[in-house]
C-alpha cells in the first residue's frame, strides 16, 4: 500500500463532510459496488461543476486533494469505502476529521495523507499527479517540478503496512480465528 | 511535575500506565461498546469471519438500534434482523450484552439510552459506532465514536489504540438568560472556534455555569463536541452526576451492594478517591472563558454548524418544518423547554412541527406529565422514538427548497433530505418560538 500512486486529482475545499461523501440514504448497505455509485453525490454542483462521477457511475479520479477537516461528521465507514470503491486510492488533505482518518487506516481502506501545506490552490481538478511515499513522502504534478511534502504516518504506519487494524491485531494480540 | 487532565487520568488507567501525555499512542482497555443498527452489522461479520466469533472477556456491549427503527424499509429491516440475531446468539454464548431491541417497547436513541439506563460510569472508557458517542463524557467518562472495523476489533480485543488528546478547557461563568440553553452555548463556541477548532482534542467544560447545569443540558455540550472536530467532551463528575447515577440505578460506585441505598455524598467521595478531576496544574492546549449571562438565542445557518448568527438576525427566514428530537435535542428537558414556549399557542399556518421523543421513557413521561397534550394542542405531529430525520433517515425528510429549523446537531448539505434543502440548527426553545412565528426567532427573555 505504501509506494507510488499516480492519477488524476479531484480538488475539494475545507470541511467536506461524510453526508456529502456518502449520504445517509445509502447507509442501509455496506456493499462497496453500490456505495461507489453514490460517492460525493451531494457535492454542491455550483461550487464543484466537474462531476465526481461520470454519468455511467464510473470515476476518473484516483486522488482527492482537500483542504482542512476532510471527512467531518458521522462515524460511517461507508465514506472511505465509497471513495475507494469508486477508484480513489488516496486523499491528500491539510487535515482530516479523526473518525474518517481512523476508519481509512483501521479499515485498511484508503490512504489518508496529510500535506504540510494546504494544496487546494496548488492543483486543480483533472491535473495528473504522482504521490511518492518512499523515503520522504511527497506529492507532485507530472508537469511541474514542485514537490509538496506529506507528513509521515507516525505510529499508524504499522497498521497501514499490516493492511488494517484487523490484520494488525490478529498478529499483535495473537487472536486467531 | 505538572498535573493531569481528567481525560489523561482515565486513559492512563485504561492503558495500565502511571500517566500519559498528549500525542502519545496507547492501547486502552474499553469498558463498554455501544452498537446500533447502521454501523454494527459489518462489525458482527468481522468478528465472525476474522476472530472466530469470540468476544473479549470483560467487555460490556450495549446494543441500541435507533437510526432506522421502527424499520423504515426492507434493507433497514434486514440490518435490524441481523442485529437481533447477534444479540440472541451472544446472549446464549454468555457474553455481557444488554440490548434495547424494540420488541417490548423499551428502546430509543442510543446516546440518551446509555446514560438513562445507567450504563455510563464515570472514569470508564466507552466507544460506540456513532460519532456522537462523545455524549457520555457529560458523566465524567472518556467516550468517543469509532467506525465499523474498529467496533469489530473492540469486540474481539476489548481494547483499542488511541492518540491521547490535548485538552481544550472551556470555563463558563455567570447565569444563563432564561431564553438560552446549552445548545446556544455550544453554538457560540463552535461559531467562534470553527468545526475543526478542537480537532483531535478533548473539550473539557468547567465553571459555575456548568456546575449549575442539569445533566441533560451537560449532555448537549458533550454530544456536540464532534461538531468542533473534538475526540471527546468531558465534565468533572460532581453532585449533579452523583444524583443522576443514583436515580438511574447505575452500578456505581463499583463497591455497591445490590439493594443497599447509597447516598450522593458517598458517591462524591468515590469520585475524589478515584481522582476523577483535572489536577490544578493540568496542562491545556487552549483555554476559553465565556460569560454565560451574555449569551442570546443563536442559530447555525446552512450548511455548517459553525455558521452561527443571533436568531434575531434571521427574522426574514420563513420555515416549512420545525423539528424537535435527536440525541442532541430530544431529551426530556428539551421537550419541557419547548413546551414552555408552546403552551396555549398554535404553530403558524404552513409550518409542520415534528416532535420525536428520543426514547420510549421520554415519550411515556411526556404523556404522563401532560406535555403530549401541549404539543398536540399546538398542532405538532408526533413520531415514535427514532434518529429519524436528524440524519435524513425518514420521518420528516425535506423536499428541495424547503427550510427547517431543528434542535439536532448537523446542517450539512442534504443532512435532513434533499441536497437543495436548508437546515438551521437551534435550541428547542428557539425551534418552538420559530414554529409559532413561522419564521426564525428566539424565545423571549
Amino acid at each position: 500500500m505504501i509506494g507510488i500512486i499516480r492519477g488524476k486529482v479531484y480538488v475539494v475545499g475545507n470541511n467536506i463532510d461524510t453526508d456529502v461523501i456518502i449520504p445517509a440514504r445509502y447507509l442501509t448497505t455496506m456493499d462497496p459496488k453500490i456505495l461507489a455509485k453514490h460517492a460525493m453525490e451531494d457535492l454542491d454542483p455550483e461550487q464543484y461543476p466537474a462531476p465526481f462521477l461520470n454519468k455511467d457511475g464510473t470515476c476518473d479520479y484516483q486522488i482527492v486533494i482537500a483542504g482542512s477537516n476532510f471527512g467531518c461528521g458521522s462515524s460511517r465507514e461507508h465514506a472511505p469505502i465509497a471513495l475507494r470503491a469508486a477508484g480513489v486510492e488516496a486523499v491528500v488533505a491539510a487535515s482530516f476529521a479523526r473518525i474518517y482518518y481512523r476508519n481509512s487506516v483501521n479499515g485498511g481502506i484508503i490512504l489518508p495523507l496529510e500535506s504540510t501545506l494546504d494544496l487546494t490552490d496548488a492543483f486543480k481538478t483533472g491535473d495528473e499527479v504522482e504521490i511518492d511515499l518512499r523515503g520522504s513522502p511527497v506529492v507532485q504534478s507530472y508537469a511541474k517540478g514542485q514537490a509538496y511534502p506529506i507528513k509521515p504516518f507516525g505510529p499508524v504506519k504499522d497498521i497501514i503496512e499490516a493492511g488494517g487494524l484487523t490484520a494488525y491485531n490478529k498478529r499483535r494480540l495473537n487472536l486467531v480465528s | 511535575m505538572t498535573g493531569q487532565t481528567l481525560t489523561e487520568k482515565i486513559l492512563a488507567k485504561a492503558s495500565g500506565k502511571e500517566r500519559v501525555v498528549p500525542g502519545e499512542t496507547i492501547d486502552a482497555k474499553v469498558d463498554v461498546l455501544m452498537m446500533h443498527d447502521v454501523t454494527s452489522t459489518g462489525a458482527i461479520k468481522l468478528l465472525r469471519k476474522e476472530f472466530g466469533n469470540k468476544i473479549a472477556s470483560g467487555l460490556k456491549i450495549v446494543v441500541v438500534p435507533d437510526h432506522y427503527v421502527p424499520n423504515k424499509d426492507i434493507d433497514s429491516a434486514k440490518l435490524y434482523q441481523e442485529l437481533r440475531g447477534f444479540v440472541e446468539e451472544q446472549k446464549a454464548n454468555g457474553a455481557n450484552i444488554v440490548d434495547y431491541m424494540i420488541e417490548g417497547g423499551d428502546y430509543g436513541v442510543c446516546h440518551v439510552m446509555l446514560p438513562e439506563k445507567g450504563h455510563v460510569i464515570p472514569g470508564q472508557v466507552l466507544v460506540g459506532g456513532d460519532s456522537h458517542t462523545c455524549t457520555y463524557g457529560a458523566l465524567g467518562a472518556f467516550s468517543t465514536g469509532v467506525g465499523t472495523t474498529e467496533a469489530g476489533n473492540v469486540l474481539a480485543a476489548g481494547s483499542l489504540w488511541f492518540r491521547v488528546p490535548e485538552s481544550f478547557k472551556f470555563e463558563v461563568s455567570g447565569k444563563m438568560p432564561k431564553n438560552v440553553m446549552a445548545k446556544d452555548l455550544f453554538l457560540r463556541v463552535v461559531g467562534d472556534i470553527g468545526v475543526d477548532g478542537a480537532l483531535y482534542q478533548a473539550m473539557e467544560w468547567s465553571g459555575d455555569a456548568i456546575r449549575n447545569m442539569s445533566m441533560e443540558e451537560r449532555m448537549t455540550l458533550t454530544n456536540m463536541a464532534i461538531e468542533a472536530g473534538a475526540k471527546s467532551g468531558i465534565i468533572e463528575p460532581d453532585e449533579t452526576t452523583a444524583l443522576y447515577l443514583v436515580r438511574k440505578n447505575s452500578s456505581y460506585p463499583p463497591s455497591i451492594v445490590p439493594g443497599k441505598l447509597v447516598g450522593s455524598s458517598e458517591i462524591i467521595k468515590q469520585f475524589k478517591a478515584e481522582g476523577l478531576y483535572s489536577d490544578e496544574y493540568a496542562q491545556y492546549v487552549n483555554v476559553k472563558r465565556i460569560d454565560a449571562s451574555g449569551l442570546e438565542p443563536l442559530v447555525a445557518k446552512p450548511h455548517l454548524p459553525s455558521n452561527v448568527v443571533p436568531a434575531s438576525e434571521l427574522k426574514d427566514t420563513q420555515i416549512h418544518q420545525a423539528y424537535i428530537g435527536s440525541c442532541t435535542g430530544g431529551k426530556y428537558g428539551d421537550f419541557v423547554a419547548a413546551a414552555e414556549i408552546l403552551k396555549g399557542q398554535r404553530v403558524a399556518k404552513g409550518v409542520r412541527l415534528l416532535v420525536v421523543p428520543s426514547t420510549a421513557d421520554v415519550q411515556r413521561k411526556l404523556v404522563r406529565e401532560g406535555l403530549y397534550d401541549t404539543f398536540m394542542d399546538a398542532g405538532a405531529v408526533f413520531s415514535a422514538p427514532t434518529c429519524g430525520a436528524c440524519l435524513g433517515g425518514y420521518m420528516g425528510i425535506l423536499a428541495p427548497g424547503e427550510v427547517a429549523i431543528s434542535s439536532t446537531n448537523r446542517n450539512f448539505r442534504g443532512r435532513m433530505g434533499s441536497p437543495e434543502s436548508f437546515v438551521y440548527l437551534a435550541s428547542p426553545k428557539t425551534v418552538a418560538a420559530s414554529a409559532i412565528a413561522g419564521h426564525i426567532m428566539g424565545a423571549e427573555k
